[in-house]
């Protein structure tokens, strides 16, 4: 069987697609001529296709069970079930390097397809610079990363197994959540790297890249939060953010991605923060590969870290290195021709997202240096040394309250200026609210601290003042209803969007603050307290599963004599590689969860078991949930999709297939974009 | 001065206040939560301070592991083959964590040279070994090499 190859061969077309797409359409831009820009879709069509069929391949490898290929014989094993085969062709560095280039395909040709009513110029140049990313990478796959390597002719008869870490439900979606939201950062770069090539940074930039960056966000924001989640159930000890290396390296994109697109609002509503605009979406995409550089180097140590091999994080620091240093030299050439207009007071929604940014900003720096500190000093052979938890809760709690007391402020301010004596007076209910419905939420749970009053009450008033506004909005004459209808998708985004970060920042503080880990030693029959709830040890005893052997036990949960709720948590043996895993067993619960997982064998009938309570703390990932939905929601806005009807005719040329839009199209539609946008 | 240039002045003034206060409490904080390494070559010559959170690791001596019965105190022995530590812990340890295994430990030395570890880590991957004691174990197979090598020098 020959078709391997294939796959190797498609990418190596698709790399050679990638080249014709970065020179050719830039070429014909800069010069002007309409034949060489006409080529911008067909090829990038032509490489999503090949890289799509590459992809397909290696499934196809994987689900037949070829261990001939050497890729299949490391993650995966016939034992394995079907779906979690097919999540082994992300589970290690080539293949998931593969599954990120697809998704860069997939959002150029996305890009190519949502464009029509986009500048020919400013197409072809978009798809060129995504065409020089997607070389990069493609030359990093074809140079170093080739997934389809064979073992011949000694065909193992088994393969190794895929890390049973990653034989798990989250693991078949996280990873591609989360490249959605790296790779989709991707277009927001490429948007503004066109804008500096072309020069015409205006508020019709901003309003194009915007909900490409949204939809990146929303991405992100789910994967972030999946891995979170995975990381609690099942490494198996109850923890949902270590501040590990590996967990920032997906935060930091989404801070600075956050701040992105708030920044791009301001931009596109009032034409000012350009060249700050900018700078963020360059940023952005240059976290988003130090991430990417950080996971996949094997600089880090990590269930995420498969392969450290030296050539691969050479190839990816030069890969950062050129896209930073040349975005920023095209940015110190263009940026200072910006000129801006607009003025706003030192009393506005301008001035405090200038602060929501300055935040985000000072977030991403502090989650940057307590991340990389460590390792510079290791590559400098200065020291080994890592920077604990309490570095980050030191320093990032009070930033984010900080953020999130600002938030609620700027939510009532208005564009251009606004009056402090009436943005004071407007403020006084909702924070006389506010602090009641903490201190009931306090009294609620018992204790008073200060660092979960100060949490509660941040979430409590970005909700309230979020719900106030949209009350405020909604008044009308005709009725409630009416006034709520009237209120656009982009608006009930931005609510979704800042009551999913209020009831993340309420799950996170309430179960920090509040929640209850006890280790303790229990033999069969013995009872355990853990706040108000008693957990019994009924039984344990052994399984087979399908490669592995379980050791489970067996408790009731009881609340005040009652039982709620009966866990069988585990501690597996797997056949191949032998490697032991705990898997914990959760009752989930909307107010609370009770985690019970088995530790170690202390004696012949003694076990180490860990029991915690933990409250709201699906909050935590119900909120991030809600974030990425109102992201989604404020996408399919009317004024994305309205326009696009509008054009969509004279989108068409009659005389060939062509889905180029005619320069005269075009010209019109530019102006029309900008003068509606600064309206 | 320019009342435009005065108002620029006085936001980049309350800019650079703002950053300084920023990095201020961000090195502070650093300050305070560094953790250095410290193998057990390195921890037996009283080069480690005691009573300062550090990390330490090693391989997990052969035999060591002594387990309370009674509770979840368990005590073991981290070596880089050349001199060891006594590690005392409380609580679960990490499925991985087996004699013969490298690990890493974050604690406190106690005045009797004991290590009180508040966190035992040991890696997803049974063939994983923490780079610190890798290189901990080469410093001292390497140090080991040269006094067996002035041993025989002096021999001859």
């Amino acid at each position: 069987m020959m078709y391997p190859e294939l796959g190797q061969f498609a990418l190596i077309l698709a790399l050679l697609l990638a080249v014709l797409l970065s020179v050719v359409p830039l070429v014909g831009s800069v010069t002007g001529r309409d034949s060489l820009q006409a080529f911008a879709r067909p090829l990038t069509a032509g490489m999503f296709v090949f890289v799509a069929v590459a992809f397909g391949i290696l499934t196809y490898a994987f689900m037949i069970d070829d261990f001939s290929v050497a890729y299949v014989a490391n993650n995966s094993n016939s034992l394995l079930p079907w779906y979690y085969k097919f999540s082994a062709v992300w589970g290690g560095h080539e293949g998931s390097l593969l599954l990120w280039i697809l998704m860069l395909a997939g959002w150029t040709l996305a890009v190519a397809v949502f464009s029509q009513r986009l500048p020919t110029v400013m197409v072809s140049q978009v798809l060129s610079v995504l065409g020089i990313v997607c070389v990069g990478f493609l030359l990093f796959i074809v140079v170093t990363s080739n997934p389809f390597e064979r073992i011949l002719p000694n065909i193992p008869a088994d393969g190794a197994d895929l890390n049973p870490l990653l034989q798990d439900f989250g693991l078949i979606i996280h990873p591609p959540m989360l490249y959605m939201g790296y790779v989709g950062f991707s277009v927001a770069f490429a948007f503004a790297i066109a804008a500096l090539i072309s020069g015409r940074l205006d508020a019709a930039w901003a309003r194009w890249s915007r909900p490409w960056t949204t939809v990146a966000w929303a991405f992100l924001t789910i994967g972030v939060a999946l891995g979170s989640w995975w990381a609690y159930y099942e490494l198996g000890w109850g923890g949902w953010w270590f501040w590990d290396p590996v967990e920032n390296a997906s935060l930091l994109p989404w801070l600075s991605g956050t701040a992105l697109m708030h920044s791009l609002a301001v931009t596109e509503k009032r034409g000012v923060f350009k060249s700050w605009t900018v700078l963020l979406a360059i940023v952005t995409f240059a976290l988003s590969l130090l991430g990417t550089f950080l996971v996949r180097s094997g600089v880090l140590t990590s269930v995420h870290a498969f392969a450290s091999d030296p050539e691969r994080g050479t190839f990816l620091l030069v890969l950062l290195a050129i896209t930073v240093i040349g975005s920023l030299i095209l940015y110190a050439i263009r940026a200072p021709t910006v000129h801006v207009r607009a003025r706003y007071g030192s009393m506005s929604r301008e001035i405090f997202l200038l602060l929501n940014n300055v935040m985000l900003v000072s977030a991403t720096l502090l989650v940057a240096v307590g991340t990389l500190y460590p390792l510079v000093l290791d590559s400098l052979d200065m020291g080994k040394l890592s920077i604990g938890e309490p570095f980050f809760n030191l320093t990032f709690t009070p930033l984010a309250i900080a953020a999130g007391l600002l938030m609620g402020v700027g939510i009532f301010s208005r564009w251009k200026k606004t009056d402090a004596g009436w943005l004071a007076r407007k403020l006084l209910w909702p924070l006389a609210l506010s602090i009641l419905i903490s201190a009931a939420a306090i009294v609620g749970y018992g204790e008073f601290k200060m660092m979960a009053f100060l949490g509660i009450f941040t979430a409590v008033w970005v909700a309230v003042a979020t719900c106030w506004d949209l009350l405020d909005k909604s008044n009308s004459r005709k009725g409630r209803m009416h006034g709520l209808k009237r209120q656009s998708r982009s608006y009930y985004g931005m609510v979704l969007g800042h009551l999913g970060l209020a009831m993340t920042i309420a799950g996170a503080t309430v179960v920090s603050n509040y929640g209850i880990e006890r280790d303790v030693r229990m033999e069969q029959g013995d009872v355990a307290t853990v706040g108000d709830y008693q957990f019994v040890f009924t039984d344990i005893g052994q399984r087979q599963g399908a490669n592995f052997t379980a050791q489970y036990g067996g408790f009731d949960v009881l609340l005040d004599g009652r039982k709620v709720a009966e866990l069988h948590p585990e501690k597996r043996q797997y056949s191949a590689g032998m490697s032991v895993m705990t898997e914990a067993d959760i009752d989930a619960g909307f107010t609370r969860d009770i985690f019970v997982a088995i530790g170690e064998r202390i004696s012949d009938n003694a076990w180490a078991i860990r029991l915690q309570y933990k409250p709201l703390i699906r909050w935590l990932w119900l909120g991030a949930f809600i974030m990425a939905l109102g992201g989604f929601l404020a996408v399919s806005d009317k004024r994305y999709r309205i326009r696009e009807r509008a054009t969509e005719p004279k989108a068409k040329p009659a005389d060939s297939g062509s889905l180029v839009a005619n320069p005269v199209m075009a010209s019109v539609t530019t102006p029309v974009i900008t003068s509606e946008a600064r309206s | 001065m320019h009342p435009i240039r005065k108002k620029r002045l006085t936001i980049v003034l309350f800019l650079l206040a703002g950053l300084a206060v920023a990095v201020g409490l961000t090195t502070y904080a650093l300050r305070q939560n560094i953790n250095l390494f410290y193998d057990p070559t390195q921890i037996a010559a009283g080069e480690a301070p005691a009573d300062v959170r550090i990390r330490a690791g090693g391989m997990v001596e052969e035999g060591s592991v002594l387990r309370d019965t009674e509770s979840l105190k368990v005590a073991f022995k981290v070596t880089d083959f050349t001199e060891s530590v006594t590690v005392e812990y409380v609580g679960i340890l990490p499925d991985l964590f087996a004699e013969g295994q490298g690990i890493v430990a974050m604690g406190r030395l106690n005045s009797e040279g004991v290590f009180v570890a508040d966190q035992v880590l040991a890696k997803h991957d049974e063939n994983y070994m923490p780079p610190e004691v890798a290189d901990a174990l080469a410093k001292a197979s390497e140090s080991r090499d040269i006094a067996a090598e002035a041993t025989k020098t002096l021999a001859n």
